[in-house]
Formats: structure tokens, sequence, C-alpha cells
């Protein structure tokens, strides 16, 4: 399924820079931004991820969906950073067998995917040891 | 509000069904289910389906259904809620026929995902999940269910054994139902040594790909003696809730919190507790998915859904059977009709007609139907009349 460029291009700010979005009200911090707090807040600052954390979760991609065929098996995990915010993301450059709960990791600038010939080259977070 | 009743129940032919259409498999189980009933009209139609325009190239399926159905232009709502379609649209039509709006309402879903190939189904059903920030980054849905279990497995012990007894109970139930896609059983070993999909899952902890429908008669309480002359069951409850889309998004990665909330309502308004159910119809898109959902309902204590399942307290004949249509597992999954097929298992159980797999002593009966990885949830409870 190709994304197309407008829909692309719009999450740019978090895929490349990885702004999020703090709460002024409750300080809560958002990713991607929300346009309303569940606070109530409607306003907020910038603010950028920070680049480390721990992995919550992981699972090891062995049927993998289209546009990812040619990386499984691959690790797909959810990192928790060290300012709290949690994301799903890749993990790469480890060993798939040694990787546990709580696995501190780092944030890269990545290849995610090829659409194809006339597709966008996609690129993103993914998150390798630390 | 008045009360409700379930009176008729019907379902089309489940499986990979190539030579019947997604309106074909509607209308079959549609009729089912009005000549089940014995009524000679219905007032509004319910349709739940996920994805129509993504599997079949087909939307507008409300006006498309009210006119296969053939009793004239009554008014036709496609209600969408991913994996949970079905069991908001039940939800949807005892709302119209409790606040007084009609009097005979059929409530139905309807998948169509065999026209498509594997690549374009698992697309599909990816939809139900945060598209930007979850499937851009190459998960499923079977790795989104995959890193609740290794949550669940990390913090309560749930062992992979465990796992694999869902699939194994499951599939002995399904073996006892003539409408089930995959009516086999299959051993821990066999589950054990199924191909790998995201680990720690494989392909036998996984629902399949399903064409198929189901349907429906919804009617006031106080009107079912008149309508038919089947045994009315008596709808006790009805509720739904909601979560993050994104599984990251919530506050413990393997606690379905709208199912517990769902059911908080539900049992409230029935007035009863998890211990008044005599069994329950529950969303096993994954094996991890019944061990999380019986918690989330308070069927079993928090964490012990593994263990439960291993001391066979889930089995048709244990402490608390769950599934015993064989569940989406066995029964099959086409993902809108799943939540109406929960209610014709839970009806025809309820009135003791399901010969083998019949559950003793049903009274009360449970359904739950989620969405995604959870992020809407929708618990009804029955009983007999």
């Amino acid at each position: 399924m190709h994304i197309g460029p407008p829909r692309y291009w719009r999450e740019i700010p978090q895929r490349y820079r990885y702004e999020a979005a703090k709460c002024a009200r409750c300080g809560k911090i958002h990713f991607p931004p929300r346009t309303k707090c569940e606070c109530g807040g409607r306003e907020f600052s910038q603010h950028i991820l920070a680049p480390e954390g721990a992995l919550e979760t992981f699972t090891i991609i062995r049927t993998p969906p289209s546009g990812f065929s040619d990386q499984a098996p691959y690790a797909v995990g959810i990192v928790k950073l060290d300012d709290g915010v949690r994301m799903t993301a890749q993990v790469v450059d480890c060993d798939l067998d040694k990787l546990a709960i709580g696995q501190r990791v780092r944030r890269e600038f990545r290849k995610l995917q090829v659409e194809g010939e006339s597709g966008i080259n996609c690129y993103g977070y993914k998150y390798v040891p630390a | 509000m008045r009360d409700v009743a379930v009176i008729g129940v019907g379902m089309s032919e489940w499986g990979e069904v190539w030579e019947k259409s997604h309106r074909r498999l509607w209308t079959e189980a549609a009729l089912a289910a009005v000549d089940d009933a014995g009524v000679d009209r219905v007032d509004a139609l319910y349709v739940g389906c996920m994805s129509g325009g993504l599997f079949v190239g087909q939307e507008h399926l409300g006006a498309m259904l009210s006119d296969q159905l053939g009793m004239g232009p009554v008014p036709g709502t496609r209600v969408e809620s991913a994996c949970a379609s079905g069991g908001v649209a039940f939800r949807q039509a005892v709302m119209a026929v409790a606040s007084g709006a009609h009097d005979i309402v059929l409530a139905s879903g309807v998948e169509k995902m065999t026209d498509v190939d594997g690549a374009a189904a698992t697309y599909a059903l990816s939809t139900a999940a945060d598209q930007e920030y979850e499937c851009f980054q190459g998960v499923t849905f079977p790795g989104l269910y995959a890193m609740m279990a290794r949550v669940h497995m990390h913090r309560h012990g749930t062992t992979r054994r465990q796992l694999a007894q869902v699939a194994v109970k499951n599939h002995a139930n399904g073996a006892l139902n003539d409408k089930a896609q995959y009516p086999m059983k299959v051993t821990v070993e066999q589950v054990l040594e199924s191909p790998g999909v995201a680990d720690p899952l494989r392909v036998l902890d996984c629902s399949p790909i399903t064409d198929g429908a189901a349907a429906v008669i919804v009617v006031p309480l106080a009107d079912a003696k008149k309508l038919s002359k089947n045994p009315a069951v008596k709808v006790l409850a009805s509720a739904q809730a909601s979560d993050t889309l994104a599984l990251h998004d919530r506050a413990d990665l393997c606690w379905l919190a709208s199912t517990a909330k769902a059911a908080e309502g539900a049992y409230r308004m029935a007035g009863i507790g998890p211990g008044d159910v005599s069994f329950a119809e529950v969303h096993d898109c994954f094996t991890i998915a019944e061990i999380m959902v019986m918690e989330a309902l308070g069927l079993v204590e928090k964490g012990q859904g593994g263990q439960a399942t291993e001391a066979g307290w889930t089995a048709l004949d244990g402490k608390i059977p769950v599934n015993p249509s064989g569940g989406l597992k066995a029964k099959g999954h086409p993902v809108g009709a799943t939540g109406i097929a929960q209610v014709v298992e839970s009806v025809l159980q309820l009135r003791g007609s399901c010969g083998a797999r019949q559950v003793r002593n049903a009274r009360r009966a449970l359904t739950q139907n989620m969405g995604g990885t959870g992020a809407s949830s929708v618990v009804h409870i029955f009983e007999r009349a």
C-alpha cells in the first residue's frame, strides 16, 4: 500500500526530528503531538524525544507485512524512553536470540521500507542496543 | 427503556467459500435468522463489516443489504469497529429496540475475506492498528498480540504450553460444531511445532481468515411470545468501552482495560457478577487474547488465565466454559460477523440445542467482542427468558 507524498510529508517532524508535544497544563508528553490532552489542556510546547530507553516488550516478526518481506526475520519492540514516552519501533543490529525485556536501546535514523519503483523511500527511527 | 430479546438466529456457511459473494453470504444468514424467528418483516437492519472497501471494493453496505433482503425500504446501517464491528452492530440493534425506535430489528455481520490474497487481507486487517505509528514500523497484528504475550509471560509466568492449550481446547470444541471452519482437534505439540508468525506466537495460535456471515432478530421482550415460537433469550446487558488505538500508549501492556470497563458496565446493568455466568463466548483472535480477556472479564484472577486454561477450567465440562463454539480459532473469524456469531452461539446454548457441545445447565451467557489490540470492546449478557 503506497502512502503518498502528503501523508508521508505530514509525519516528517516526528519521524525525522522526533518532535513531541508537552502539555502546558499537566506536563504530559504526547508523541505524536495531539490537539488536546486528556487533562483538558490545548496548549503545548515542543519537546524532542529522549534518545535512549529500554525495551518493555518485543517480538520477532517471521511473517512480515508487504513492504518488509526482504527484512524478515526482524525484531519490533515497544521502547520506553528515558522521558517516559513509549513508542513502537524496530530493534536492529542485534542478536535476535539475545534480546530481552529491559535491554537498553538507542535511537538511530534509518531507512524503513521502499515502496516499489514509483513509491517513496520511507525513513524514520529504529533502535539499536545501547 | 424496553427489555429486549433475541428470537431468531442464523449463519451462512463459514470457511473459504469461493462460490459465494459478500452479499450472498449475508443474505443467507439474514434469511436464516428471519426464518428461524418466523417473522415476516424487519423494521431496520444493522450490519457489522470491518472493510467491505478493502476486501471486496464495496461500501454503502446498509443500502445494498437492505436491497438484497427484499423486505421493502428498511433503513440499513453499516457499523464499523474493526473486529468488534459485529458486536457493536448488535448493540445498535439492542438500543434501537430498547428505545422504542424500532420493533423488529435485524442485527448482522459479514466479512468476505478470501477474494483478495493473503498480503492484501493482512493489510486490510492491519488498518485496525495505528497506521502511522505501529504499522509503518513493520509490526503486524500477530506481532502486537505477541508483544502482549511476552509481557504476560514475563510478569505472570504464563508458559508457551499454556498458550497452546487455548488452541487445543477451542479446536476440541470446534470439532463438535458443524459450522466451524477448522473442526479438527490439534495437540499441544502441533501448536508448538507450527510455523512461527511473530515470536512467541505461531500459526496455530492465530485465528484464520474466513468468509462468513451471521444474523439475529432483536425484538421487545414483551412481544417475543407473540412474534415467535422460539424460546426468547433476554438481553440482560449491553456495554462498550474504548482504549488507546496504539498498544504502546496503554498504561499496562498486558491488561485489556476496555474489556474490563465494558464488563464492569455490563455486570452492573445485569445486576450480576462474573460468578453468575454459565459460559462465555470471547474474542480469541490469538491464544493470548483469550487468556487476557478472561482476566479482564473477572472470570479468573489477573494473571491466572494461563493456569486456569491448563487446569481445564475453561473446557466444555469445566468450571467456566469459554468458547464452546470453538471460538474464532476453530469456528473461523470473518471479522465483521464474529460478534454476531457469538450471540448466535449464546442463544443456541441457552435454548439447549447445541447437541454434543451443549454446556450443561446453561442459564446465562456472556459475549465479548473486541477490535484491534483491544481499542474497542463490547460485552453482552444473555439469560434464558
